[in-house]
């Protein structure tokens, strides 16, 4: 155990290097996009005097070198700046639209995962049948079906037609009082103020968004597990178990699910990353104030110090992503460890 | 879209539902006795950026915190558009802060008599120390608020003075008459002083910071609630003192970057006003039951196709003329526009009967003539030239654009269409002013014709991103400016000045743009030439 504790700080401090890159990178990148903010934030009646003085007072007038050295040195504070376009605090701004993204594609990747395991795993124990047919089709519809057309049929359907689904509100629907913040999930946060009534609220929202992005991961989650579990299944220790008499289900399960899973978690890992930054569609369809949305609309306006930020949270986010993926691959396969590297 | 076919749905499904979402009070917070007609629900698919309009990067949505939130010392009156719609009036002049007011005998300075019962929503006076502070600082903090305030000829602190507690003068740097008008925009709104004092500091000597995320006004509504990217609540200020106190309690301002969510939540009912709908929404759902949808001209506004004097074919203004005979007009306004706004072709006679602005271009699609005038100016073989457009606009400037660019090809011109980011396009059009031939949308806030010209056809101005010089132009842009309406020698300056914009077209009009704005189950929505959502005069229906 303490050798795992030790190997855990050294691959955090491996990170240090790749922070300390993301933050060159990304500051060097922004100031590399076309566009010019300080004529941007000026307005709309803006003359070049007024465009002058916004620049000073933003900084830019500053020579480049200058300006990474007090963006740096920021940094190092934990203060990312400030948000032109929303007019708050960079961290501020992250702190409240992290947990929603979050929240929002984790819930839509357990259901995926609800769904394709089980899908993979029987549709590669029974080749050709029924099921295999299925997971096929909702495969290809997953991939070929964009998130936001799904998501726009989806309102359609069950809030406009049927009227089962709440109103494409965000988070909450405006008659709720967002729960006392404790991790920003408004999940977890209603459940623990213990106020169910805000806490189905937050569910039904959920459902809709989640669903549309849960069609959309399924399909590379299920296609891995189809494909892993045959691979499995058709391996020689399988059918040494076979051959030793276990039951189906131990070899089914220990055997062959077991190690199966390793490609699984490694394209869990991929498609949540991917998710997360990618789901601005589907947040701009459901109101949902996620960090996507956040990112995209910085990007278009040239806000330097939301997209660094952006991206410095999304860098840290895949670091420690890694990191629990790499260990999540020890506690399932003990043959993997940290000290053979 | 997907809602093509909707309305047999919501015609059955929805009408239960109307009353359903607005209706229901916060849960928790609001008391027992609030009636249902008290909240008003609203969506709009831009984002709030600041509650204070004098700071720097504070986008245009947010202008409406200034009105609901902060009172000014004049405002606009109000009438009723033919189509049975309510607009401000701009010939009226109105007292809110100020109870009265006069020109002095020599029409150097304006005298204000504020209300003596003016309470700001802390409870604290209005006095002119508060308006003094204000303007100061509108003045003073640099970018938009001191660009707004100049056009009034309100330029430096000295001219402000307090005369005692509730009188205040302002001398004139010349006579305008662009002052009184300008101290109705939002920008010189009224901020407790005594308030933001206190949050100022060293570096921050007008509380910047402070009053960005607090607002402290006297206006009709505070603001209860604000979370950038979501929502902000407005709550009434029962204690109002610079009008009649607002029917609803509460407005509710949702933000759904999603035209499409808007556009279903309006038809299920669960809002009450979709702000600044897109124009195929707007003409979809007009004359659907329930559902009223005001679509008002934006005043002093007009869509053009601009062609650049600083490149070469555009110089002759054969040139100019030909790209104007050769528009489509028709169809690209029923394509882009949706038919929405007014028309800005097809005018009798090359010289104006009367001063209004914006009014028909004597221009209309004609191909024969733009050949014949192409090959007057030695184009005959036509040639190449790029069509700049905004990315963020491309909702109606690709169609626009597409259009155009088909119509040029019959006449020999050939445009290769040139996709401009947002976050660009005013620096490559408006600043640097480098687009050979693009679209542009310049629209003054103060509804005069020499306002416009002063910003769209003067040289070096910002929205003359055509490069245009002319010397009579200048010289009687500078004359009309200041000069009052009833003068007798202005409507002939500006009639002049639209002869010659018409006749040299640096600025070929498209149409004039309209705001559409859906409302269900409610009314008293007005048209504000600032195009924000003014909330004070609405009321269940």
């Amino acid at each position: 155990m303490a050798g795992r504790l030790s190997t855990v700080g050294l691959r955090i401090t491996h990170a240090i290097p790749v922070i300390l890159g993301v933050v060159v990178v990304s500051f060097l990148l922004t100031r590399a996009l076309p566009g010019d903010p300080a004529v941007y934030f000026a307005g709309a009646a803006a003359d070049e005097q007024s465009i002058a003085e916004i620049r000073t007072a933003l900084g830019l007038d500053k020579p480049l070198m200058e300006q990474f050295l007090i963006y740096a040195g920021d940094v190092i504070t934990g203060n990312l700046g400030n948000s032109l376009s929303t007019g708050q605090p960079v961290l501020q701004d992250l702190a409240n639209r992290l947990p929603a993204s979050l929240e929002l594609t984790l819930t839509a990747l357990l259901l995926s995962c609800g769904i394709a395991i089980p899908l993979g795993v029987l549709a590669a124990t029974r080749p050709g049948s029924a099921v295999d047919h299925l997971c096929r089709v909702l495969v290809t519809a997953g991939v070929s079906l964009p998130t936001f057309f799904t998501g726009v049929v989806l309102i359609y359907v069950f809030y406009y037609l049927l009227g089962i689904a709440p109103s494409p509100l965000g988070r909450l629907d405006f008659i709720y009082i967002e729960p006392d913040r404790v991790t920003g999930f408004y999940l977890i946060d209603a459940a623990i103020a213990g106020d169910w009534e805000t806490w189905t609220g937050a569910l039904k929202q959920l459902v809709l968004p989640a669903t549309t992005l849960a069609l959309f991961t399924l399909a590379p989650l299920a296609r891995m597990t189809r494909a892993a579990m045959l691979s499995a299944l058709s391996s020689d220790y399988i059918r040494t178990a076979r051959a030793a008499g276990l039951t189906e289900d131990k070899v089914l399960f220990t055997y062959a699910f077991r190690n199966a899973l390793l490609p699984v978690i490694t394209t869990l890992g991929m498609v949540f990353s991917f998710t997360l930054g990618a789901n601005v569609l589907v947040e701009k369809v459901f109101a949902w104030p996620g960090i996507g949305s956040y990112a995209v609309e910085a990007l278009v306006v040239s806000d330097y110090a939301a997209v660094q930020g952006f991206v410095l949270a999304m860098a840290l986010l895949f670091v420690a992503l890694n990191l629990v993926i790499d260990l999540t691959y020890t506690l399932i396969d003990p043959r993997i460890g940290f000290e053979t590297k | 879209m997907t809602y093509k076919t909707s309305r047999r749905g919501f015609l059955t499904g929805a009408g239960a539902t109307v009353l359903g979402a607005s209706v229901l009070p916060f849960l928790k917070v609001l008391p027992a006795s609030a009636a249902a007609g008290d909240v008003v629900v609203a969506v709009t698919g831009q984002t709030i950026n600041s509650l204070d309009i004098q700071r720097t990067g504070t986008n245009r949505p947010s202008y409406q915190v200034a009105v609901n939130v902060y009172d000014r010392l004049v405002s606009f009156g109000t009438k009723t558009l033919e189509d049975g719609s309510l607009s401000y009036d701009y010939s009226v002049i109105e007292p809110e802060v100020a109870e009265s007011w006069e020109f002095t005998d020599d029409d150097m300075a304006i005298v204000f008599k504020l209300r003596p019962d003016g309470k700001f929503q802390d409870g604290s006076p209005i006095t002119a120390e508060d308006v003094k502070w204000s303007f100061d600082r509108a003045v003073s903090v640099g970018g938009f608020p001191t660009v707004q305030m100049k056009a009034g000829s309100l330029e430096k602190p000295e001219q402000f003075e307090v005369v005692d507690e509730f009188t205040f003068k302002i001398n004139l740097l010349r006579k305008s008459k662009l002052t009184l008008p300008d101290l109705a925009v939002p920008v010189p709104m009224i901020i407790n002083a005594k308030v933001a004092r206190e949050h100022a500091t060293e570096d921050d000597p007008w509380a910047m910071e402070y009053l960005h995320k607090t607002p402290a006004g006297s206006g009709a509504f505070k603001v209860a609630s604000w979370k950038p990217g979501e929502q902000l609540v407005y709550e009434r200020n029962d204690g109002w003192t610079s009008g009649p106190v607002p029917a609803v309690q509460r407005v509710v301002l949702r933000e759904v970057p999603s035209s499409a969510t808007r556009r279903a939540l309006l038809e299920r009912g669960d809002v009450n006003m979709s702000f600044n709908m897109p124009n195929k929404d707007a003409k979809e759902l007009s004359g659907t039951e329930d559902i009223t949808v005001a679509t008002t001209p934006i005043e002093n506004a007009i869509y053009c196709l601009c062609p650049n004097l600083a490149f070469e074919p555009f110089k002759d203004k054969k040139v100019r003329q030909a790209i104007a005979w050769a528009v489509p007009y028709e169809e690209v306004f029923q394509t882009a526009a949706y038919g929405r706004g007014a028309p800005m072709w097809g005018g009798p006679s090359t010289a104006p009967a009367d001063i209004a602005w914006p009014q028909k271009f004597p221009y209309s699609t004609d191909l024969d003539k733009a050949k014949a005038l192409l090959a007057e100016a030695g184009y005959a073989d036509g040639f190449e030239v790029p069509l700049s457009i905004d990315l963020s606009q491309s909702d109606w400037m690709e169609p626009t654009a597409l259009l155009i660019q088909e119509n040029l090809a019959k006449i020999g011109i050939t445009a290769t269409i040139e996709k401009i980011p947002g976050a660009n396009w005013r620096t490559a059009s408006l600043v640097e002013k480098r687009l050979p031939l693009h679209l542009e949308t310049f629209g003054g806030w103060l509804n005069y014709p020499c306002y416009y010209f002063f910003w769209a056809y003067q040289e070096g101005h910002l929205f003359n991103s055509s490069n245009y010089r002319n010397e009579e132009i200048e010289t009687l842009t500078s004359e009309a400016l200041h000069m009052s309406v009833e003068d007798p020698d202005y409507a002939p300056k500006i009639k002049r000045m639209i002869e010659i914009a018409w006749d040299e077209v640096p600025r070929i009009a498209l149409w004039q743009p309209a705001l559409n704005v859906g409302t269900r189950n409610l009314e008293g929505y007005e048209y504000w030439f600032h195009r924000q959502l003014d909330v004070r005069g609405l009321k269940k229906a």
